[in-house]
């Protein structure tokens, strides 16, 4: 199991992705909104969404975790 | 007859005791180097100097100890590129590389040397640090080993100083990286650490691994103590050629202009800017269309990526490049991508190389977490560096360029040779969104109708956007040209040339606060 991680402080803009899909690395999962620039974060493995940890609107502080991704 | 054998017989002296200086360490140190994937000193330096060739002083340091040769560091001069250059160079096969009062005095007089020489000092790091055994004559004397970093900082901007890290930098020999210009990490040989692990475990309780607290990549992408992360020491060797050939051999000199080439085949800035200022876009692929092909040597790649800095060039002209890169972070500016453009500026100007700004920047971050970072002095860092610099300085407004982003990144009141605007360039305090914000939103609020609140808020948003029309800045002379992003390459270049012949007089005063 691996966390995806906000780079930086935002609210969270869209999800991408649901609980049980599977991603691929590089792919998009979800966008923040920081400083009014969107900034995708992307699955750094391939692997299976086991959780969405956040919802559209929330938000989030540096190092929050956003999508728990397992193998 | 008498004499000529007699003379033979010095010779054959000299020769094995040559023959013993130059195999290194012992047999088990040279197998344990091999097991490494690293290399003998005298093999790197084969490979750094031209056509292997150089000459070399100390020599016979501790010859008559018997089992340390050349005291476990090689000092030489030879060319690279065609341009003298001093060394020094740890054997880690003597003694783990460790430090004697010979080596010591070796090192201090080969620096002492590229100082009169005026020439680059280079340091290839691979040692254990103090022999303990050692430390009255090697650690706190008058030129123990504090006057080698004495030596750095009294160097430092007056002759190129670069550092090729292939084994450990343990505690105060940590320092030399830390002082020189740039510092090449060799990934899972390469470490610098304070103490290590097993002392961390000692004095503070904590356990850690060696790659995890010191390790090249960890220094290459979390401290940014680390330059350039590489694989192997050829690597590392022959990045260090390359990162030197756009330097001058000292702060007096140009650096040279090199043959012109074409630019990498790809999409036109035109395609590769998106038309919504707030989508990101990869910055390294704008580069790509600006300079000679191959030419980008990347500093600090992988720390603070959201800033990217680098060495190219312009139709063969050397030119650092400090870009925002809104592909990470949206480009925004934080506490280590301030530290990151301050000593890429310094390095540039203490050596006459250009800089080039590409600015697509929403600002400095805000927020509790940066603030008590202390995001304030690391952004005054950068700005200093950058209004400081007196090498030609060239802006140009890719995109946005918010609040004091527009200052970090050479504005006009910064003194920039020209300010460029792409068409797309957008200058203000703030974004249309932020700023209407700011400005209305007790206006906005009391709109109940939705659908009136939402014209409200888009006819505020044009007339902002015309407050900040380019042409606007362009006609009250805020931006010097504007300039179409088919054309900015070839304009580049012409002003690179034109303003090569720059010369600002220094403040007269003994140096500035610089902000840290």
């Amino acid at each position: 199991m691996k966390q995806l991680t906000a780079s930086m402080a935002g609210t969270v803009l869209n999800i991408a992705v649901n609980e049980g899909d599977s991603v691929s690395a590089g792919q998009t999962v979800l966008t923040l909104e920081s400083m009014k620039m969107e900034i995708p974060v992307e699955a750094e493995f391939s692997g299976k969404v086991e959780k969405v940890d956040v919802e559209v609107g929330s938000f989030v502080n540096e190092g929050d975790t956003l999508v728990t991704l397992g193998e | 007859m008498t004499k000529t054998t007699e003379t033979t017989g010095y010779n054959t002296r000299l020769e094995e005791k040559l023959s013993k200086i130059f195999a290194g360490g012992q047999e088990k140190y040279h197998e344990k180097l091999k097991e490494s994937n690293k290399l003998f000193v005298r093999d790197r330096l084969n490979l750094l100097f031209d056509d292997g060739d150089y000459i070399e002083d100390g020599r016979f340091a501790n010859v008559e100890a018997g089992d340390l040769p050349a005291d476990g560091v090689v000092t030489a001069i030879g060319k690279v590129n065609g341009e003298t250059v001093c060394v020094m160079a740890n054997d880690s096969t003597v003694k783990a590389g460790s430090w004697g009062s010979r080596t010591v005095e070796k090192i201090i007089r080969i620096q002492e040397t590229a100082e009169k020489m005026q020439v680059p000092m280079l340091y290839l790091v691979d040692s254990a640090g103090a022999r303990i055994t050692d430390q009255l004559e090697m650690f706190p004397n008058r030129r123990g080993a504090g006057r080698i970093f004495h030596n750095q900082v009294r160097m430092s901007g007056m002759v190129p100083q670069v550092c090729l890290l292939f084994g450990p930098s343990a505690a105060g020999g940590a320092y030399i990286p830390a002082f020189c210009d740039i510092v090449i990490m060799v990934e899972g040989n390469a470490s610098m650490y304070l103490g290590s692990p097993r002392m961390a475990e000692k004095v503070i309780g904590e356990k850690v691994s060696l790659e995890e607290m010191g390790g090249a990549r960890m220094h290459c992408t979390v401290s940014g103590v680390g330059d350039v992360l590489v694989s192997t020491e050829e690597e590392a060797i022959s990045e260090a050629r390359r990162y030197m050939a756009f330097f001058p051999a000292n702060f007096a000199g140009k650096p040279e202009v090199l043959e012109a080439k074409a630019k990498k085949a790809g999409r036109s800035l035109e395609e590769i800017i998106p038309e919504n200022q707030n989508a990101p876009f990869d910055m390294y692929e704008l580069i790509d269309q600006l300079i000679d092909e191959d030419s980008f040597f990347d500093i600090k790649k992988l720390f603070a990526p959201e800033l990217i800095t680098g060495l190219a060039r312009i139709d063969g002209q050397a030119v650092g490049i400090i870009a925002n890169q809104p592909k990470v972070k949206g480009g925004v500016l934080f506490g280590d991508s301030a530290d990151k453009g301050a000593k890429f500026i310094n390095l540039c100007d203490a050596f006459s190389i250009p800089l080039l700004f590409l600015a697509d920047v929403p600002g400095f971050m805000i927020g509790t977490k940066v603030e008590r970072a202390g995001i304030i002095r690391h952004g005054a860092k950068f700005i200093s560096a950058m209004s400081a610099a007196t090498v030609p300085k060239i802006s140009v407004v890719v995109r946005k360029a918010y609040g004091a982003g527009l200052y970090a990144m050479a504005g006009p009141a910064f003194e920039p040779d020209v300010c460029i605007a792409l068409p797309t360039a957008q200058i203000a305090v703030m974004g249309p969104e932020a700023a209407v914000n700011a400005v209305y939103s007790n206006k906005i609020e009391a709109i109940e109708d939705p659908k009136e609140r939402l014209a409200y808020v888009q006819q505020k948003h044009q007339e902002y956007k015309e407050e900040i029309n380019i042409y606007r800045l362009a006609s009250e002379l805020i931006v010097d040209e504007i300039v179409a992003p088919y054309a900015l390459r070839d304009e580049l270049s012409k002003r690179l040339t034109i303003y090569a012949t720059k010369d600002l007089p220094l403040p007269y005063r003994k140096h500035p606060i610089i902000p840290v």
